[in-house]
């Protein structure tokens, strides 16, 4: 199992760590059973993401997979920002090891649900649903088609 | 900028081939490359090369003769015909098989088979200590009991089983006993007699010999059925034309180990002990997979259990500051789950992602371990600080 040189930079050099102390939308992922949990807090201004920031407790992958998302994202509408899929997650990173897929799960479903809060929060309705890896059953493991939700 | 360092601790995985091993098989590839089978001078000339290097290593496993010891190609290869070959001739019908949760997956997997295959399994566990206690096996053990397969030195958490006592108590009830000492073999004392174990499997990449080389004991009269067949090499348990240089080198290897083996398990003891104390206590939150005494240790493996961190992400930061280590998270091995020895010995999936194997042998110095003591603490307050849950889970005295 090889990691392309953009995951190990990422894993090595993670972008937008911490946390936005006054953040306006909320995301948490995973669990500790499965290894990975990630967190996204958001800024955001005219339905715009102006700030993003992660903590990723997880292996190479989920901390490489958060860091980019948070990349990606920044700047994107919440429309836009809650479409990125894991595959376009994966390329962005010059593709993942197949047993790492789930990873990337892990960081669009954060962005998802940090989305969402803001959203709530506001009284508006949710735009990304459900996401899966935000149940405590979650299975990162499972048949990845269990996944192809996030890529319609 | 600085060459990195390399400092290997992973030697519980793989061992580089010591020199004089090297030496010692050389001619075996370019000179003396005879089939030992064949009848004329070449050939003969590796017969007896094969020969002496089966006497050489029955000896240092303390096997009555020769024909005891079958060379096979690994010890995966061992361990699998041990338990389907035994089985397969002492009760072909099926008849109950007991293994313990924590084995290699080369017992774990013919395990799986023979239950296919009709048998009934009985998988064993440790105790919390990482022990597997006579007391427990005997409660296990049935009158249509074939066979037990316990290893030796467990090769995560580096605990020992008391092998001669579980290897009595599996005799008073008829059953024949198997054990896997490929992470034992020359680095504590192992005879086979002493021990009083019907099979044993060994591997020569773990003692500084080659790979693709094993071997398998098998005590005169033990029943068993070739599992590879053909040509009817190895006294008919094991065809395949016999792989000479490797042999030659595993029993070479076999020896250096005895020859300082005393010596050798104090030195790497101490180290190990260093090392596992001075982790402990400089990084809060950490460790030892199993509280057993030392003394029930082997020397060379120091398994930490660093929580809040998840293991592929040290073992690559380590990787990036030359230091070569194994870690039993899932993700490092792309499985499903976490180890299975961690998750056998009680410890919860959360703590196992975390856990780290730090495994020394011949080449490993006081200064590999100092380098180790100085970078690990960085690297895990580091990704304990980037995680969302540490002060959550652990309490706010981190960092």
């Amino acid at each position: 199992m090889l990691y392309s040189d953009k995951v190990m930079d990422h894993f090595n050099h993670p972008r937008n760590v911490g946390v936005i102390d006054d953040a306006d939308g909320i995301g948490e992922v995973g669990n500790p059973v499965c290894g990975d949990i990630m967190k996204i807090t958001l800024k955001i201004d005219d339905d715009k993401i102006e700030d993003i920031k992660f903590q990723t407790l997880g292996c190479g992958a989920a901390i490489a997979t958060s860091s980019i998302v948070t990349e990606m994202a920044r700047g994107m509408s919440l429309k836009d920002a809650v479409a990125i899929t894991k595959k376009q997650v994966a390329e962005e990173l010059d593709g993942l090891p197949p047993a790492k897929m789930h990873c990337s799960v892990l960081a669009t479903d954060g962005l998802k649900v940090a989305v969402d809060d803001y959203l709530v929060k506001h009284g508006r309705e949710p735009i990304a649903g459900e996401v899966k890896s935000a149940d405590p059953n979650f299975d990162p493991h499972a048949d990845e088609d269990d996944h192809d939700h996030d890529e319609a | 900028m600085d060459t990195p360092r390399r400092i290997y601790f992973d030697y519980a995985a793989t061992t580089p081939v010591d020199q004089r091993v090297m030496d010692a098989m050389m001619p075996y590839f370019m000179e003396d490359y005879g089939n030992a089978n064949s009848l004329y001078a070449l050939g003969r000339d590796a017969y007896r090369a094969l020969e002496d290097a089966r006497e050489r290593f029955a000896k240092g496993i303390g096997a009555t003769h020769p024909s005891e010891i079958t060379f096979t190609g690994c010890g995966t290869e061992s361990d699998n015909a041990a338990l389907l070959g035994i089985t397969a001739r002492k009760s072909p019908k099926g008849g109950h098989v007991i293994v313990s949760k924590f084995e290699h997956h080369a017992v774990l997997e013919p395990a799986h088979l023979l239950e296919k295959r009709g048998y009934e399994v009985t998988y064993l566990g440790p105790r919390e200590d990482g022990i597997i206690h006579v007391e427990d096996m005997v409660v296990a053990l049935r009158d249509d009991t074939v066979l037990v397969s316990i290893m030796h030195g467990n090769n995560e958490i580096g605990t020992i089983q008391p092998i001669k006592e579980l290897a009595a108590a599996a005799h008073e009830r008829g059953a024949l006993f198997h054990t896997d000492g490929a992470q034992t073999l020359g680095k504590i004392p192992f005879d086979v007699a002493e021990l009083g174990v019907d099979a044993a499997s060994f591997s020569g990449h773990k003692i500084y010999g080659p790979k693709g080389v094993g071997a398998l004991y098998l005590k005169r009269g033990t029943p068993f059925e070739p599992q590879i067949l053909g040509g009817g090499q190895e006294s008919k348990k094991r065809s395949g034309t016999q792989n000479v240089p490797g042999i030659v080198g595993f029993a070479k290897a076999l020896e250096l180990m005895l020859e300082d083996q005393a010596e050798e398990s104090l030195r790497l003891a101490a180290l190990r002990e260093k090392l596992t104390n001075a982790v402990i206590e400089r990084l809060e939150n950490t460790e030892q997979s199993t509280t057993v005494d030392p003394a029930h240790r082997m020397p060379n493996i120091a398994s930490l259990l660093i929580k809040g961190v998840e293991g592929e992400a040290m073992l690559l930061q380590l990787d990036n500051l030359g230091i070569a280590v194994s870690t039993g998270s899932a993700c490092s091995s792309g499985s499903l789950e976490p180890s299975h020895v961690l998750l056998s010995i009680g410890c919860p999936p959360e703590i196992a992602h975390g856990s780290l194997r730090v495994s020394m042998g011949r080449f490993t110095t006081e200064a590999d371990v100092d380098y180790f003591l100085e970078v690990l603490p960085p690297i895990v307050e580091r990704l304990r600080s980037m995680s969302p849950v540490y002060d959550r889970m652990f309490g706010s005295s981190a960092r």
